[in-house]
């Protein structure tokens, strides 16, 4: 435990001078499985198990990993729309698991989400005028008129025309639909907003629009992002740091640049030699993992990716490897990290 | 070069409303030669699907109506076939698998029964037999513990495994062509790549052909022999898969190509946007169909909708976009395909 202690004031020791905004710190989220008549609880599913991480204010912290890894419930932990399992949350130091009513609400005000699906996320029974005005109604003594205001300057913000404010979502494509929802999310002035699967469901040529303008208005607003995707090339364009997931683990995290450069865990490095890359001819030499992803209702011993990694030993089966800072600004959960050269790595 | 398998000639599809005839594809020309992968690459709404339905002749099911053109395999016209002489092509000689592998499936039948029951229809294959062959199947299509898996149903196998049953099913009757209709979007990276390595393996053991419909340009370079990029209905650039990546002509491909994140070093940097979006189908603007997006758009372009070029030096890199008019190319006559192309 002591470790881990030490761990967590090295990796944020570089950070110390920026500020941290998120810290979540040793965060479980266990879901109960329930079986026969009396509803007994049977197992659990460990969809979030023992993560810390840091977000420094203003950057972008991309989550990757495959479904089921629980990248959205880490996110969805860290906004306190579901409670934890165990650990803490820090947001500007507080805990927020431990927050009462008043000071909940004021906190959704500094906290907010974009969601995946442009289509499922917004009430089809509203105006769009309504549903981005709605954040301010709730949390904001403003008119109808201040409102309207507000929503008429949210919408040229985010590249809609305001004029069709008294419309409703479904005339709306959508990139359009999905800039709505970054119009609502940005309306009480958040610091961090977590997007889960933000842009994954546009096209290329719309998706491209929507990273830019996501990109912008963090420059103008000082917006602090996770960012939360499965794809991973729109994770490298737009984080600037990156952590990735597996079975409920953090595996590595590092800055965007040098992990996508040189992956010290082998499944970071599977995962990157899976991505198809648009230039034909070179089709190089990939790292196709077996098999697929266990069960986390019952993950395997020691490492979770043991029975998966193609350079697992005999230790990896039975200790669990801890997420380490193996060099300065990186860490990684692996007995046998991939480094590269002299750094005293088996590699 | 190998014999061309199937070759579509203008091929116009359409839905028939009250509005008239709404067309979801527009004399699209494209042929496919044994052995070869073709990649048909676009944005949603561009008509791809409806391209592979037509072929499967599955469109008229779906409400759809061949409205002109042929799609020739072995010397007959698939358009003017009847469905029940259909019936003995689909499954049989040209298989398709579908985007999402749980809803493929049908839920009430083991995985082992859904393979056999193509090969007694198609192969006429007792029950025994048939029910071998699947479970071999199965072991071929990389599914581990055949035997204990053909006896199960699709929930409980993963989103990987459903989607190999899919393409043992698809490929239990050794098809000429399969039509791979965005295979591996439901699946994640690294099972993505398991599929992509399966399709190209058994192609290679098969010698079948594949038409592969996908929005993933990635996805195309790594599986194509050849791209077709199609955009609000029209096949607007088609070539060697090479010339498509390296050489992009048309300017919706080269703004598709630019749009793509994550390529080292530039992360940050606003990224490329074609302007707009896609046009409605029955929407269509006059002229060129991508004028309004285009940022090199010309008076002719507004008026008068482009042919076929050829661009390049060879004879096998078209692109419907009047930039290429002045270039040392040939016309081609209408929207034709490459066989009509004449040498200006």
């Amino acid at each position: 435990m002591s470790t881990k202690v030490t761990l967590n004031k090295q990796t944020t020791g570089e950070a110390a001078t920026e500020d941290v905004i998120i810290d979540v710190r040793n965060l479980k989220k266990y879901f109960p499985i329930h079986k026969g008549l009396l509803s007994r609880v049977v197992g659990q599913v460990k969809a979030v198990d023992d993560v810390s991480l840091t977000i420094r204010k203003g950057e972008t912290f991309g989550l990757v990993g495959e479904s089921g890894c629980g990248k959205s419930t880490l996110g969805r932990v860290i906004l306190r729309l579901q409670g934890a399992t165990e650990g803490e949350v820090i947001f500007n130091g507080r805990n927020i698991h431990e927050m009462g009513g008043k000071e909940l609400r004021e906190l959704r005000e500094e906290m907010q989400i974009i969601f995946q699906d442009p289509f499922g996320s917004l009430n089809p029974r509203f105006l769009v005028r309504d549903i981005i005005g709605e954040p301010l109604r709730v949390h904001r003594k403003m008119s109808g008129k201040e409102i309207d205001e507000r929503v008429v300057e949210l919408m040229e913000m985010v590249g809609l025309d305001a004029s069709r404010r008294n419309r409703y979502p479904h005339e709306f494509s959508g990139g359009q639909r999905q800039r709505i929802g970054i119009a609502r999310a940005i309306a009480l002035h958040p610091q961090f907003i977590v997007a889960d699967e933000a842009v994954s469901a546009l096209d290329v040529s719309v998706q491209s629009q929507v990273i830019n303008l996501l990109m912008k208005l963090q420059k103008e607003l000082g917006l602090t992002f996770l960012f939360i995707a499965h794809g991973l090339n729109v994770v490298r364009h737009i984080s600037d740091r990156v952590g990735v997931m597996y079975l409920g683990k953090l595996v590595e995290v590092g800055e965007t640049e040098t992990l996508f450069a040189a992956p010290l865990h082998p499944y970071t490095a599977a995962l990157l030699s899976a991505i198809p890359k648009p230039t034909p001819g070179r089709r190089q030499e990939r790292i196709v993992l077996q098999g697929d992803v266990p069960s986390p209702a019952n993950p395997p011993s020691g490492c979770r990716f043991h029975t998966r990694c193609p350079l697992a030993q005999a230790k990896c089966s039975q200790v669990e490897p801890l997420l380490e800072e193996i060099m300065p600004g990186r860490q990684v959960a692996c007995h046998f990290p991939l480094v590269k050269g002299d750094s005293g790595g088996v590699n | 070069m190998a014999e061309k398998l199937l070759e579509i000639r203008k091929l116009t599809v359409g839905f028939v409303t009250d509005k008239g005839l709404v067309k979801a594809t527009d004399e699209i020309s494209l042929s496919i030669r044994q052995g070869q992968t073709v990649c048909l690459v676009g944005e949603s709404g561009s008509g791809k699907s409806v391209t592979s339905l037509a072929v499967m002749r599955l469109i008229d099911y779906a409400g759809g109506v061949i409205a002109d053109g042929s799609i020739e395999y072995h010397g007959q016209d698939l358009a003017l076939k009847s469905q029940e002489e259909m019936r003995h092509i689909r499954g049989n000689r040209i298989a398709m698998i579908f985007q999402d592998p749980m809803s493929s499936l049908n839920p009430v039948f083991t995985v082992g029964e859904q393979i056999a029951e193509s090969l007694r229809l198609h192969q006429n294959m007792s029950g025994d037999k048939a029910w071998n062959a699947a479970v071999d199947m199965l072991r071929t299509v990389g599914i581990p513990a055949p035997e204990i898996r053909a006896k199960q149903y699709p929930h409980e196998l993963s989103g990987g495994m459903c989607q190999r049953v899919v393409i043992a099913i698809a490929l239990a009757c050794k098809p000429e062509l399969l039509i791979a209709d965005e295979p591996t979007t439901a699946l994640d990276v690294t099972v993505q790549a398991q599929i992509l390595d399966l399709l190209r393996k058994l192609q290679a053991e098969l010698g079948m052909s594949i038409l592969l419909i996908t929005h993933d340009m990635g996805v195309a370079a790594e599986m194509a022999d050849r791209v077709a990029v199609m955009y609000a209905g029209a096949i607007v650039e088609e070539g060697p898969v090479e010339d498509i990546f390296n050489t992009p002509s048309h300017p919706y491909t080269v703004g598709l190509l630019q749009s793509i994140p994550g390529f080292e070093g530039e992360r940050g940097r606003e990224l490329y946007t074609i302007r707009g979006t896609i046009p409605p189908i029955g929407q269509l603007p006059d002229g060129c169909r991508f004028h309004p997006r285009c940022p090199h758009a010309m008076d002719i372009c507004r008026q008068k909708e482009p042919f076929d070029f050829l661009v390049g030096d060879g004879d096998d890199h078209r692109a419907a976009c009047w930039l290429f008019e002045d270039r040392p190319v040939a016309l081609v006559d209408g929207r034709g395909g490459r066989d009509e192309v004449k040498r200006a």
